[in-house]
């Protein structure tokens, strides 16, 4: 059974409050999404009724955790289309989860003679685990240009995937412009070179479905917060054929099978990649989220923001002074965007004094404002929560800050 | 367009007050000191605001001249060029007070005594905590350029 988009909003408590007077306008949900009751009601029952120690115990708490814990990790193979549950790592978070690629994958194939390719889109969680791997291995980090409208160049792409490249990193859909970047095709030129490719999905699992197998690649990385999950954890995925040739990332309890000081031997996959006690409740978290946006369908939250999108990018460009930043053919729903040389800063505290939160800043993308030569943007963000009333009251805001600094 | 009602609240209206959107616009003392015997470089890496303060100190310790470069929000923006108008031809000692009254006037802890003058225009940005940080940054990067001669400072 589907819910209808629309009705979605009552299921956040969240929104329903006021701020300095006004109700709340969140339009930022790319830096993180709110959780719908479902999952706040399902993590507190786990705390309430469930909790204990995951995979260790032999008493019934214990077997429920477990239960619960693993439930989530099928849900979530399930959810992306992973070829099997071995293949889903849970982690803290899309940027652990790069950095575990980083570090196991990466950093023992690694040298010299090798590159390592970026774009100039990407977050700084897909940027500096590179630069690490690249100081520590000596390897040379390439950067795919992007052009004015907000997307990849890839004019010179297949030349830059000749020069003995050990991996190409890539974001699905760019947080600070809402480019969505062509995974298919770029991963079907990598391979015929076999390069393997990682795809940082933080902002797109929130807008899209996700099938890993379609996609072709072979690391996905993502976190539950921007999904309506809760904050720290996430997933990566990755084929189970690399994970078994990948040393362990962090080394602890429950990734061994058997330790002893003459030698230790490694749990199966995945658990070879979870150390220590995981984020139980919040995994659980995830799994409720999974089964939110399910209950809604991917697809139709897909076609809501679209055109909430959509008429949010023409009433902006209605306003005079207001200039699009991020201007793709092929957009999720995030728009940045400057008013005449008002600071973004100065934006975002006056808009937040009528209820309407957006981001303001580099977005952690700072050689994407590089290139546009600003210190940083505005920023509205839609899910699915939102609705036409909401921009209206962004577009009467912003008009309000245009009065002020005329 | 929608007609949604929004009035104006005070608060908005004290923190961008006209004092502080000409100085925004127009600041004072822009530029570089090529004779500059004291600078300082500020950053709050956070929203990307960055200035640089030159200070030209005479052999009495008088603050003969000063200038600001850099690019940042209207608050910080407004509240170097404030600075740069009220501290030009200061006592380095006089100064390094200012410094401290108004950062305590700006973190809540205004002292009474002490009169402000052009600087109570940056009141306002007391019911804005998230800003406070831009409105200080000029004045941590005159203490560090008094204190030290040549540095940057970061509101980290």
């Amino acid at each position: 059974m589907t819910n209808s988009v629309a009705r979605c909003r009552e299921d956040f408590p969240a929104l329903a409050q006021s701020i300095n007077d006004h109700p709340l306008v969140y339009l930022d949900s790319a830096a993180s999404a709110q959780q719908p009751e479902s999952v706040i009601q399902t993590i507190a029952e786990y705390q309430r009724h469930d909790h204990a120690n995951v995979h260790r115990g032999v008493h019934t708490l214990s077997h429920r955790a477990t239960e619960a814990y693993e439930a989530a990790r099928d849900k979530i193979t399930s959810f992306v289309n992973a070829a099997s549950r071995r293949e889903i790592v849970l982690t803290s978070g899309t940027t652990e989860s790069v950095n575990l690629v980083a570090q196991s994958f990466c950093r023992p194939r690694v040298g010299r003679q090798h590159s390592i390719l970026i774009t100039h889109l990407e977050h700084h969680s897909n940027i500096v685990p590179w630069q690490l791997v690249c100081e520590q291995t000596g390897a040379r980090l390439k950067v795919v240009p992007m052009n004015d409208a907000g997307e990849l160049d890839l004019d010179g792409f297949d030349d830059m995937l000749q020069d003995n490249v050990a991996l190409l990193a890539l974001g699905h859909v760019s947080n600070a412009l809402g480019t969505i970047n062509p995974i298919r095709d770029v991963v079907a030129k990598a391979h015929a070179l076999d390069i393997p490719v990682l795809v940082d999905g933080a902002q797109g699992v929130p807008h899209m479905p996700i099938d890993v197998q379609d996609l072709g690649c072979d690391f996905y990385a993502f976190s539950a917060h921007k999904m309506f999950g809760p904050t720290g954890v996430g997933v990566l995925y990755a084929r189970e054929a690399l994970l078994e040739q990948m040393p362990p990332y962090q080394g602890g309890g429950d990734m061994i099978l058997e330790v002893a000081f003459d030698g230790t031997t490694y749990n199966d996959l995945p658990y070879k990649f979870e150390a220590g006690t995981p984020n139980i409740s919040g995994v659980v978290g995830l799994g409720a989220a999974i089964d939110y946006m399910q209950s809604i369908g991917v697809d139709a939250i897909a076609n809501y923001e679209a055109d909430l999108l959509d008429y949010m990018m023409r009433q902006l460009s209605d306003i005079e002074g207001v200039r699009l930043i991020g201007t793709a053919a092929n957009k999720a729903s995030v728009q940045s965007f400057m008013l005449n040389d008002v600071h973004p800063h100065d934006l975002g505290t006056i808009l937040d004094h009528q209820g309407v939160a957006i981001r303001t800043g580099h977005h952690c993308a700072m050689p994407v404002m590089d290139y546009y030569g600003v210190p940083g943007t505005a920023r509205a963000s839609l899910a699915l929560y939102n609705t036409r009333d909401d921009v209206d009251r962004l577009v009467a805001a912003l008009d309000k800050a245009r009065q002020i600094f005329a | 367009m929608s007609a949604v009602e929004l009035h104006s609240p005070d608060e908005l209206r004290d923190l961008y007050r006209e004092l502080i959107l000409d100085h925004s616009r127009s600041p004072r003392h822009f530029g570089k000191l090529p004779e500059a015997t004291h600078r300082a470089t500020g950053i709050n890496p956070l929203c990307g605001d960055k200035l640089h303060l030159d200070l030209k100190v005479d052999a009495n310790d008088r603050i003969e001249d000063i200038a600001f470069e850099g690019s940042g929000c209207a608050i910080s923006v407004a509240s170097a060029s404030l600075l740069t108008d009220v501290v030009h031809g200061m006592q380095t000692e006089d100064a390094m007070q200012f410094f401290c009254a108004v950062t305590s006037r700006l973190t809540g802890n205004a002292d009474p005594d002490i009169d402000v003058g052009k600087l109570q225009a940056l009141d306002g940005v007391r019911e804005f905590p998230s800003r406070i940080k831009c409105a200080t940054l000029a004045w941590h990067a005159l203490h560090s350029a008094l204190a030290d001669q040549s540095v940057t400072v970061s509101t980290e």
